[in-house]
């Protein structure tokens, strides 16, 4: 007779953890395998989170107009768009891994306080499985550590300082948009070039991170071309009226101006130096020039005539003549009216990379989208070829250098691209000191 | 009952069952209703509640009792945040000692502040209170740098020394938390067919609100109450009796500062991050709307009005078009639209607009705040059943029939 094991205690017993194991709520067994908002039903939910209000709305707007058309594209309404060039063939317009794509919005109020806020509501509350947006790095930076902390993956949309993929470069966040060192390793050159090599530069810096580390980029390169900095101003952000800073730029004995600016405040300080001549001043036996190491369509549109023959660097341009570009701006322009601007742009972009990410991860869970991301090249999304490097997620491309046309042909035609700065001459270390100081740290899945 | 009347106890013990129950209460339509998007009861929208509500209450001792009016109580909530996130850095990433610092400090600054700002009344009060938080601010934002990390706002980082935790090999950030429990853990239970969380970070909030709840409910009722309403009714007055006003609304003012930095600390141990912006006079403002939206000088009304602001911050802001046009999907196409049209403005990016025309709407029909409002609703229903009472001695007499 064979001997068995089973007796009735023993069945009882087993019985009984069985189903004690079983009956253990749900919340438990899920969250030992899941992540943070892991898409149950046939939707996906995707954050965007915009500046809707403030200084930088004009921006929020076209992300948003953007975002808008991504989805669309991604669930396979519209033309399609870059998907038709894109390099990876991995989406299929029919959503993101067969589950329909749906969005929240939130307003950032280019603040650090609203904009998480707004980002933990739509990881709370709504279930946002990833969060894009914003359009100043002070806020990137606050929602890329909350992304991190709340395990989503948060994908920035136009952030230049070089902190958000420098010192405080997180695991669950990426950044397609340039920096500001590569602004400067574009610009360089190109000054040399078409001002000489013996300049004398005053820099007004707009007075929060990403003036400092626009300032201290454009320093270091223009220094290394043989230029004197004479002075660097700090600007308060927002403060509408420049006269009392721009003033002393001509008794300083400086002849070029940099303006570490943006939005708004670009707009007002540039156009405030134009029309205190100093364009047309001759100092040092040469004429006087005025550089914008960062510019934007939105910004030149409302600098008007002051940005004509102005240098400086951008993302992209609507009017570049590759493939991916054309698609993108002809879906943009048939559904919007008008061409996008470049914060458009890398937000498209950056939807469309992490859903295709998603897609060949095969998985919404963000530390295997970070693993598809990182050192992923990629092609044919309006920059040329284009790598995701795993050391700090910062994307390496080609560097645009603009320059404010002198004879516009449309309103929106205000930019000629001068040169393609190629990928080699702006790429840098990881460990260049304009970059250290971060830590990836572990990617964090949440729940 | 600890001091208090029995009305005060009942509404102590209302408070303190809504706290208690919010994330039932806050939640009232099903997940997959579109009236979902009213819903408030996720844990960070809980946390503001409550923090805002202390916030709010604390003002509102300053402001409802003494009248002056602070328009820099901002740089309160700031330095309360600073000082928490610099103690999540260096000693602990327990919330207890952060709080504490940040209580302290901003106590120690309200007393600077105050001390000087209180030498004037009136509008030169606001004035000055308003220069000194702009002053905070502009030097958070750009010249303490080093301190404050400006724009970006001082964050946690993984070389953080941490002295009294133990070494973080993680290679993720510690999140704050209350001898083990975290502040981002939520519980949830399944009850009546639907899920409902209950946020540790909130409840901790809650437990930190109720308690200043009653001590601004203390001080109300405290005889030291009595005199800052004096200074309120008339300081002269008050004066020629032969008391000293300042060291009452010194100490007014650096309670109220204290509550401030409390707030502030909080929000930095619920999302372990301090930025200038909360320094700004936008801040400052958002508090004064706060405590006049719910009623000045009411012990309810601030948390009332602190609820409204950021519950149509948080909500109605996300509320887009696409949202509207699911839910005027019944209509007729044309006027789907139209209606969409009509309300765009009032929801997305326009809540503020919202926001103004209630705040208007209020002040100019109840002068009292929101809390009048309800009281008003109370009276309403209150009369009717006296009015039905018949008293036999004392009726009126019923009018003689002229024609008779």
């Amino acid at each position: 007779m064979s001997k068995s094991n089973f007796t009735r205690r023993g069945l009882l017993k087993t019985g009984a953890v069985a189903g004690a194991g079983l009956a253990v709520p749900t919340i438990f067994t899920s969250s030992a395998w899941g992540f943070t908002n892991e898409p149950k039903g046939s939707t996906v939910t995707l954050g965007f989170n915009v500046p809707q209000t403030g200084a930088y709305a004009d921006e929020g707007a076209d992300e948003l107009r953007a975002y808008m058309l991504a989805v669309e594209h991604l669930n396979g309404e519209g033309d399609g768009g870059m998907l038709n060039t894109f390099s990876s063939k991995a989406l299929k317009g029919n959503g993101i891994l067969g589950k329909k794509v749906e969005y929240v919005t939130g307003d950032t109020q280019t603040k650090s306080d609203a904009a998480r806020a707004s980002a933990k509501s739509m990881i709370e509350k709504d279930g946002a499985i990833m969060i894009t947006g914003g359009s100043s790095s002070g806020v990137a930076i606050a929602v890329q550590s909350l992304c991190q902390e709340a395990g989503v993956i948060f994908m920035a949309g136009l952030t230049h300082s070089n902190d958000t993929t420098g010192k405080d470069k997180k695991r669950n966040g990426f950044r397609h948009f340039f920096n500001a060192y590569m602004s400067g390793a574009a610009l360089g050159p190109v000054l040399g070039k078409a001002y000489g090599t013996d300049r004398k530069a005053y820099h007004l810096t707009a007075d929060y991170t990403w003036g400092y580390t626009q300032e201290a980029s454009m320093k270091a390169f223009t220094e290394k071309l043989g230029w004197e900095t004479v002075a660097t101003v700090k600007t308060p952000v927002g403060a509408g009226d420049f006269s009392s800073y721009i003033a002393p730029v001509l008794n300083s004995g400086a002849d070029v101006l940099i303006l570490n600016h943006y939005g708004r405040d670009m707009v007002n300080s540039l156009t405030q130096a134009i029309q205190f001549g100093l364009k047309d001043k001759v100092v040092n036996g040469k004429q006087f020039e005025i550089v914008v190491p960062l510019f934007s369509r939105l910004m030149a549109q409302g600098a008007g005539d002051a940005i004509k023959g102005i240098l400086g660097s951008t993302n992209w341009h609507w009017s570049l003549p590759d493939e991916g570009t054309k698609a993108f701006v002809k879906s943009f322009g048939t559904k919007y009216g008008f061409p996008p601007s470049q914060a458009a742009h890398t937000c498209y972009v950056q939807t469309l990379l992490y859903a295709d990410a998603v897609e060949r991860a095969g998985s919404f869970n963000p530390c295997a989208v970070v693993e598809a991301l990182e050192g992923y090249k990629f092609d044919g999304l309006g920059n040329g070829p284009t790598e995701y490097r795993a050391d700090d997620h910062q994307c390496f491309k080609d560097v645009l250098v603009v320059r404010g046309k002198e004879q516009p042909t449309s309103k929106y035609d205000l930019l000629e691209v001068v040169e393609v700065t190629p990928r080699a001459q702006v790429e840098y270390e990881p460990d260049n000191p304009f970059f250290a100081g971060g830590e990836l740290g572990e990617c964090n899945p949440g729940a | 009952m600890r001091g208090l009347e029995r009305k005060d106890f009942i509404l102590l013990a209302f408070v303190t069952a809504i706290a208690l129950l919010a994330p039932i209460i806050l939640n009232p339509f099903p997940a997959d209703s579109p009236l979902a998007q009213f819903n408030a009861g996720y844990p960070d929208l809980m946390q503001r509640f409550a923090i805002y509500g202390i916030f709010a209450v604390g003002f509102n001792i300053l402001f409802g009792l003494t009248g002056y009016l602070s328009f820099g109580h901002a740089a309160f909530l700031g330095i309360g945040s600073y000082a928490a996130v610099w103690m999540f850095k260096l000693l602990t990433m327990n919330v207890l000692p952060a709080v504490l610092l940040s209580v302290l400090l901003s106590g120690a600054f309200a007393l600077i502040i105050g001390f000087i700002s209180l030498r004037r009344s009136g509008i030169y009060f606001s004035i000055l209170t308003l220069a000194f938080a702009q002053m905070s601010y502009a030097l958070a934002y750009s010249v303490l740098t080093p301190i404050t990390n400006g724009e970006t706002g001082l964050q946690l980082s993984l070389n953080d020394p941490r002295v009294l935790d133990p070494v973080n090999t993680s290679g993720s950030l510690p999140f704050p938390s209350l001898f083990g429990i975290k502040m981002n853990a939520v519980a949830e239970i399944e009850a009546l067919g639907r899920v409902y969380q209950f946020p540790a970070g909130y409840y901790f909030c809650a437990v930190i609100f109720l308690i200043a709840f009653y001590l601004s409910m203390r001080i109300f009722r405290s005889p030291f109450g009595l005199m800052l309403r004096a200074v309120k009714t008339n300081q002269t007055r008050m004066a020629y009796t032969g008391l000293n006003p300042r060291p009452y609304t010194l100490a007014a003012f650096v309670i109220s500062g204290m509550y401030a930095g409390l707030a502030g600390g909080l929000l930095a141990a619920m999302d372990p991050l301090a930025g200038a912006e909360r320094m700004q006079w936008t801040a400052s403002g958002e508090v004064v709307l706060m405590t006049i939206l719910g009623g000045v000088g009411t012990l309810l009304g601030p948390i009332l009005g602190a609820g409204f602001i950021k519950y149509f911050e948080n909500i109605f802001s996300k509320i887009n078009d696409n949202v509207l046009h699911q839910w005027f999907s019944f209509l007729p196409d044309g006027m789907e639209d139209f209606v969409v049209t009509i309300l765009h403005p009032f929801v997305g990016k326009g809540w503020h607009l919202t926001l103004g025309v209630l705040f208007m709407l209020v002040v100019i029909f109840l002068p009292g705040g929101l809390i009048e409002g309800f009281q008003r609703i109370g009276r309403l229903f209150r009369r009717r059943p006296k009015a039905g009472k018949d008293d036999p001695e004392h009726h009126p007499k019923p009018a003689p029939h002229v024609a008779e």
